[in-house]
């Protein structure tokens, strides 16, 4: 194994995601532009225009198509990827259902913008969260390192197990916003992601197959129930793949929660993607101010890590679940999916869910300290409602 | 069944077989004859995309395929995207497609999966160039769902959601002319085939086979179901749609038109002897009948006009 110096490299979060894709010498591109996603496109036919990546891309005339013409190239075995956002990933939906029934491990970044009307460019998870039940694996990138860093470990985790993953990372606040990201040299990504090696091959014609008929009741059951437990068999890869990603690149995902200060934290906030970055923040200041609180990254929501939340949920009072969503007439959806996740559990914190920066509204240190404040109160004297819609205009 | 050689030498179509007994389409079914001839003109090493439509159910449902190819079975509308994928696979894998040895990549679509929801894609396929040839059976409806009107339906047909009635609801608008909205992509290669004259169909699969570039064929496929017709007259039906150029055989060639009719000097036949052979169309009145009669003689004299200055 050759030594592993990084390539320090200052890009956008769609930027890292561009290189990520030329690092894991995907094949075939198909993909349709927009807001914010489109630089990812623009950076991979760029690559393909100097020559850099060897790359087959369909410009596609929508993102039904691109999901549709990705499934095909991966059914014919090529190493696939697209990206897109909102109303695209909308238009997608059905093909998203196609491709993880027939078991295809596509790789797809979402640049979670929200959903219109109004029309809005700005970050808001409900176009992934939406996307919830089609049996795909969600990872939320919380910086422009884990959108590179996720992407790389997402055709490693899918090619493993068949099933497609999207990696998710925030409009504008990652996908426009500059940083430093450490890249992998290629023969260090290629000893880490060999080439695919695909379920079944439409061009292998040793014998003749049919992918996707009709199943009759009597067999459909059995198809769901093995992607079922794929998904459920992905933890533990996605844990091995996270740590061997460690070992070779020092950067550890084996856990699906990033934990801080989860021993002695009377509460800790949960949440998803960047908003996380300014939890992290803000939870070191106030940790400096004496609050013991501590903070829960779901790195992904699919499969649901509802293991590692129980071991949470056992040593704190509280927990502050932030949601940059909606599921409208309930609740937040990482609320709602913890919530249930705890129900047969003796360990039952308080669990409160604020409603955060819906469409791009800022959400800043301030805020986190003001939702600990709140946080503080309900543990000391109870809940007093379950939603909060945090920093509404009154 | 093995075919004495005294018969094979005079055939003019493959004898091998590679669609399967067994099958599930009607009696008298003018798609699985058109999948037989495909599978004859290119062998196993075909890749089928097959979207929702009567095909999906004829290939057989898991774990059985009638089809000796490979196939992928996809979204209603989605044809002409996942051939281009599956194209764009198959050169990045550095394999051959099309040529004597190259592997056919073949979308094998209704009229409504052409016609209506897969326009869009169809369109996609076609503008991009990739090499793949896409079928569309016309069988002028959908019948998956029950028969209901597409935008190939003809004018005054009966369909489900175009019944004939008290107040004589009938398709009212004339059959889209799919093939002329490929050819406006300036395609290499474009053709209107039919099940009643096999070698005309294989030796167009044949062509589109060299030519680079996407291609399209419109293979006309009666349904006695749909069309509520005798079940032995599918091909009777088909070789009438050519004679009362109702379905005109062409072919469409690098900007050049050539009319492939058995006689095609010769005056088209009435056009109620094709329709009189179908309940579908036992609502038309006698002005219906004229006003799809003007219909098909306008179409045929510009097709005819269209050879004759592109020929
Ligand atoms: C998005 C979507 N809408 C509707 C359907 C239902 N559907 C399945 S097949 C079909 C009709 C197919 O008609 P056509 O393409 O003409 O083929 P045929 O059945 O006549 O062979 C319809 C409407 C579907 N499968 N997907
Ligand atoms: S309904 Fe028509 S097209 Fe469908 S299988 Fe029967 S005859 Fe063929």
């Amino acid at each position: 194994m050759a030594e592993y110096k990084p390539i320090r490299k200052v890009v956008s979060g769609n930027y890292a995601a561009a290189y990520a894709v030329k690092h894991a010498r995907v094949q075939v591109v198909a993909a349709y532009p927009i807001t914010p996603q489109t630089s990812i496109i623009e950076k991979i036919a760029e690559f393909i225009a100097n020559g850099e990546a060897d790359i087959q891309y369909v410009p596609v005339e929508s993102e039904h198509s691109a999901m549709a013409a990705s499934i095909g190239a991966s059914a014919a075995g090529a190493r696939a990827f697209t990206a897109t956002a909102a109303q695209g990933l909308a238009l997608m939906h059905e093909m998203l259902h196609w491709a993880s029934g027939a078991r295809l491990p596509i790789v797809m970044v979402d640049v979670n913008r929200a959903m219109a009307p109004p029309w809005s460019v700005w970050d808001d998870q409900t176009d992934s969260l939406a996307q919830r039940d089609t049996g795909w694996m969600q990872f939320y990138a919380e910086n422009n390192q884990e959108v590179y860093d996720g992407v790389l470990m997402a055709f490693k985790v899918a090619e493993t197990v068949n099933v497609p993953i999207m990696v998710i990372e925030s409009a504008f606040i990652l996908s426009h916003t500059y940083d430093v990201v450490e890249m992998i040299p290629q023969e260090l990504v290629d000893e880490f992601l060999p080439p695919r090696k695909p379920l079944y091959d439409l061009a292998d014609f040793s014998q003749a197959i049919s992918v996707g008929a009709l199943a009759t009741p009597d067999d459909y059951y059995e198809f769901r129930y093995k992607l079922a437990k794929a998904m459920e068999e992905a933890k533990k890869v996605i844990k091995d793949v996270g740590k061997e990603f460690g070992e070779r690149f020092g950067r550890d995902y084996s856990d699906m929660i990033e934990k801080g200060y989860i021993d002695d934290a009377d509460f800790v906030f949960m949440g998803m993607g960047s908003l996380m970055g300014t939890v992290k923040e803000a939870v070191d200041l106030l940790r400096k101010e004496g609050y013991k609180v501590g903070y829960a990254k779901v790195r992904w929501f699919r499969p649901f890590p509802k293991e590692e939340l129980l071991e949470i949920a056992e040593s704190v009072k509280g927990i502050a679940v932030l949601d940059r969503n909606f599921s409208f007439g309930q609740e937040g959806i990482l609320f709602n999916e913890a919530k249930g996740s705890l129900y047969n559990s003796s360990a039952r914190p308080v669990m409160k869910n604020y409603i955060v920066g819906l469409g791009g509204r800022d959400f800043t240190v301030q805020d986190v300290r003001a939702i600990a404040e709140d946080m503080k109160r309900v543990i000391e004297s109870g809940l007093d409602r379950e939603v909060e819609w945090y920093h509404l205009k009154r | 069944m093995e075919i004495p050689e005294s018969i094979k030498k005079r055939l003019t179509i493959p004898a091998e077989e590679h669609f399967f007994a067994g099958h599930t389409a009607c009696q008298g079914c003018g798609a699985s004859l058109g999948l037989r001839y495909v599978l004859k003109a290119y062998g196993r090493k075909t890749i089928f995309v097959i979207p929702a439509c009567c095909s999906t159910i004829i290939a057989g449902a898991w774990p059985y395929n009638t089809l000796d190819a490979n196939l992928f079975h996809t979204a209603f509308e989605t044809t002409g995207a996942v051939i281009s994928g599956i194209e764009a696979a198959l050169k990045a894998r550095g394999i051959k497609v099309k040529g004597e040895d190259g592997v056919m990549v073949v979308g094998w679509a209704g009229d409504g999966g052409t016609a209506d929801i897969g326009l869009q894609a169809l369109s996609g396929f076609l503008e991009r160039g990739h090499d793949a040839l896409y079928i569309m059976y016309d069988n002028e409806a959908y019948m998956n769902t029950g028969i209901q009107r597409s935008g190939s339906t003809p004018y005054g047909a009966w369909t489900t959601n175009t019944p004939g009635g008290k107040r004589h609801f009938l398709e009212k608008r004339h059959k889209k002319k799919v093939i002329d909205i490929v050819i406006a992509h300036e395609v290499p290669y474009a053709a209107t085939a039919s099940v009643a004259f096999p070698e005309d169909f294989i030796r167009k699969l044949k062509k589109a086979r060299k030519i680079e570039g996407p291609s399209f064929i419109q293979l006309f496929a009666p349904c006695p179901t749909g069309w509520r017709s005798p079940t032995d007259k599918s091909i009777e039906l088909a070789r009438l749609a050519v004679q009362t150029a109702y379905f005109p055989l062409f072919e469409y060639e690098n900007g050049k038109y050539r009319i492939n009719m058995p006689s095609p000097k010769k005056e088209p036949k009435p056009i109620e002897e094709y329709l009189k052979l179908q309940g579908r169309f036992k609502y038309m009145t006698k002005e219906d009948v004229e006003i799809l009669q003007q219909w098909v003689l306008h179409e045929w004299e510009k097709l005819k006009k269209l050879a004759e200055v592109f020929g």
